[in-house]
């Protein structure tokens, strides 16, 4: 079988892999979210954190909650960097450095995962596990409840309430995304990825050599770093790394619980609003511009452009043997159209075309399908701009499911399209404009630029994957990338919520002939375009700097 | 203070006592219950795969070493592994990260070229990609059977062996795709040096 081929049988079978849990894992997760009953576990951890979790938030409340969590999150992570030498489990691992620290613990709370250091010589099984890995639920299950609080706002007549952040988090946590870790950490022990609290193996190898073999719970966090479109690894090489990813199908696998949850929610949104047919639409877009990436990217990287790439015969460089060209590309083309950033190819090396494919993805602003409930909201944001752009054009108040969009609605939805670029743009320009940022590249002219700006890019859309020839953990890209982190998280989130607060207020807009429908072909192929004139079209000029002209040349 | 710090208040207090609650269930509990029945299941794979001659440790099945004297000159008797932007330090993973117009990376990849095609004794047209460029992760544990090929003939006349010999051997430690279609060929190169020490003597 030609590496063409089995490549494209590997993409079939995510399709249909994926195609099989929509329905199911998406109407759990409408249950989940809006079934009346507590558990017994969760109804402790109401006690415990001391909320009445039948009490409803307005919005404003609602998004305290969740700042409130996500500022506790940095402050504990950066303590457990900073005394880790203190405590126990450290593994001989010195204190993390100060920007080090900081940037990793805005890093991992805001689900970027992006990673300035070397995680097998840098973070204590301790840190990796109580530290890093609790980010990983949390983050994941905040940007659920937030797009869950988005499609509330929708589904909701007339009341100011957007439900109670705690329980949905703690709903995400205990229903969702800690049943699918522990089966998923099973399959990954069988399949070879190290779980042990052993710190390392000391072996003399064949030659007469020796190496050392750092090992720790890594399963149990590679787990709820895919299923969390998290991304952080435990090594250095995330998921090139043999102890992370030893096999090909269990990388396969991992590009599937990266994408199972961001391309199911659609259904849960289809189920909240009350038809699923919306549901369809949104994904409906999702797999296009996701196939669209997946397929440039593969052939990009099948056809060897670069003089380097074209010298050794194929795109090997930063390449696995065992993944080979196609399972890489999927992987990279997946990872950087969900907000997970792990890598199990290095993009840095990838074609000239290629490695623009993973930077568009990223622009395209993490919705196809996007981060766990990151994609979703961001979608649905566009959406709200697509159904105003077809109000324009003739001539009607826009109307989504009902809900008039006003200049209110319009305004937040507009901030919020800028909002990432702006932190993108403004980001690349200062770090390229300073001494301090332009020492980080690895590489000359566009592709140097291609890193700074992949970094920018990255970290404002909270993704964590890396052009990684940039050396980031300097003073400079710590702080301005915890920044980018921090805005490019939180600041999204603080619109959705407002929007969401402003919808629900709202009654229903009866339909009518004249109303738009958006559940059909039409509104899906207006989604596609606005998702790629709107947000592409933004980077144009900065990608025509960097990689284009790397390309072209 | 002012108003809304202060009516974050509560919602603060709550935030600690989640995170504190988080912290022992999702970042102790769940790693070490994992950890145990992982121990239980498959204690071997979840330590590393490590593989040991005579109960000394030589090497995981899963991370690549490099087949060098202590000069770094490759040993004859043993197949190459890739080249290894890490040295295949096992505390160091990670590529070159050399993008594909880089200098650096064409001057590499020529002078990898022509010393592996000089090391065995073949045409550099027949010296495939993988034998030229640095993996990922700078541990990978395969070649291709392209580049296990082209090792086969020096293997074996260092060895004093028939050259079918170690043919059989490659065939051996050869994997196809997974399932078929998953993946890409590989041969693994620890099996594969371990398998010639054992069938064929330590040469």
């Amino acid at each position: 079988m030609s590496a063409t081929t089995a490549g494209w049988l590997q993409f079939a079978l995510l399709v249909v892999a994926l195609v099989a849990v929509y329905r199911p894992l998406g109407d759990w997760m409408a249950r989940v979210f809006t079934s009346p009953a507590h558990w017994r576990a969760e109804r402790l951890v109401y006690r415990a954190v001391g909320v009445d979790a039948d009490a409803e938030q307005r919005w404003p409340v609602y998004l305290r909650s969740v700042l409130a969590l996500s500022a506790v999150g940095v402050l504990l992570l950066y303590g457990l960097q900073r005394l880790q030498s203190l405590l126990p489990l450290d593994n001989g691992m010195a204190a993390v450095e100060p920007g080090s620290a900081w940037n990793t613990a805005v890093s991992f709370v805001t689900n970027t995962n992006w990673q300035g250091y070397v995680g097998e010589s840098t973070m204590g099984n301790l840190v990796q596990m109580a530290g890093l890995a609790v980010q990983n639920f949390l983050s994941a299950a905040v940007g659920i409840a937030v797009a869950i609080a988005l499609v509330r706002g929708f589904a909701r007549v007339g009341t100011d309430r957007l439900g109670n952040a705690w329980v949905d988090v703690t709903r995400a946590v205990v229903r969702l995304l800690l049943p699918l870790a522990v089966v998923t950490t099973v399959v990954f022990v069988l399949a070879g990825i190290v779980q042990t609290l052993k710190a390392g193996t000391d072996v003399s190898t064949l030659a007469g050599g020796s190496q050392y073999l750092p090992t720790g719970p890594v399963a149990s966090q590679e787990a709820i770093k895919e299923i969390g479109t998290n991304g952080g690894g435990f090594y250095n090489a995330n998921s090139a790394h043999p102890f992370e990813d030893p096999s090909a199908w269990i990388s396969l696998l991992q590009v599937f619980l990266m994408l199972m949850i961001p391309f199911s929610l659609p259904r849960t949104f289809g189920r909240m609003v009350g038809n699923t047919k919306q549901g369809l639409a949104i994904v409906g877009v999702m797999a296009s511009l996701y196939a669209i990436g997946v397929g440039l990217l593969t052939l990009f990287q099948a056809r060897a452009g670069g003089a380097a790439t074209a010298l050794a015969g194929a795109a090997t460089e930063g390449q696995e043997v065992r993944f080979g060209g196609p399972l890489s590309a999927l992987f990279g083309a997946s990872t950087t159209l969900t907000s997970t950033g792990s890598v199990n190819s290095l993009h840095d090396s990838y074609t000239p075309l290629g490695g623009a494919v993973t930077l568009f993805n990223m622009m395209l602003g993490e919705v196809a399908p996007g981060g766990v409930g990151s994609g979703l909201y961001g979608m649905l944001m566009l959406a709200v701009i697509a159904v105003f752009v077809a109000g324009l054009m003739v001539g009607r108040t826009p109307e989504y499911l009902g809900k008039k969009l006003g200049r209110r609605e319009m305004t937040l939805a507009s901030l919020y399209i800028l909002t990432t670029p702006a932190i993108v743009l403004v980001g690349t320009a200062v770090a390229i404009g300073t001494s301090a940022g332009r020492a980080g590249m690895l590489n000359d002219g566009p592709h140097g630029l291609s890193e700074v700006l992949y970094a920018f890019t990255s970290a404002g859309n909270n993704n964590g994957s890396a052009f990684a020839g940039l050396s980031a953990n300097t003073d400079f890209y710590n702080i301005a990338l915890g920044l980018a982190m921090a805005f490019g998280r939180f600041l999204p989130i603080v619109l959705v919520l407002a929007l969401a607060g402003r919808l629900a207020q709202q009654g229903r807009t009866p339909v009518t002939a004249g109303t738009f429908p958006t559940h059909r072909p039409l509104f899906a192929g207006l989604l596609t375009a606005v998702v790629l004139v709107v947000v592409g079209l933004t980077y144009f000029p900065v990608l025509a700097l960097g990689p284009f002209a790397e390309g072209l040349s | 203070m002012s108003a809304p710090l202060l009516r974050s208040g509560r919602q603060y207090v709550a935030a600690v006592r989640a995170m504190v609650l988080a912290t022992v269930a999702l970042g102790l509990l769940y790693p070490l219950l994992m950890t145990g029945v992982a121990q239980v299941i498959a204690p071997d794979r979840a330590d590393g795969s490590i593989v040991s001659v005579d109960g000394a440790p030589v090497g995981s099945s899963l991370i690549g070493q490099s087949f060098t004297d202590a000069a770094g000159n490759p040993l004859p008797r043993y197949f190459q592994s890739r080249p290894s932007a890490a040295d295949y330090d096992g505390t160091a993973s990670g590529g070159s990260n050399l993008g594909p117009n880089s200098p650096e990376l064409v001057a590499a990849v020529t002078e990898r070229r022509a010393a592996v095609a000089a090391f065995n004794g073949v045409p550099e047209s027949d010296v495939p990609a993988d034998a030229v460029t640095a993996s990922a992760s700078g541990l990978d544990p395969d070649i291709s059977p392209e580049y296990a090929a082209i090792q086969v003939q020096r293997v074996a006349s260092e060895r004093g062996v028939p050259a079918a010999e170690v043919q059989r051997l490659v065939a051996d430690a050869t994997d196809g795709r997974d399932a078929g279609f998953i993946g890409a060929p590989t041969v693994n190169v620890l099996e594969l040096n371990l398998a010639l020490d054992r069938e064929l003597g330590a040469g």
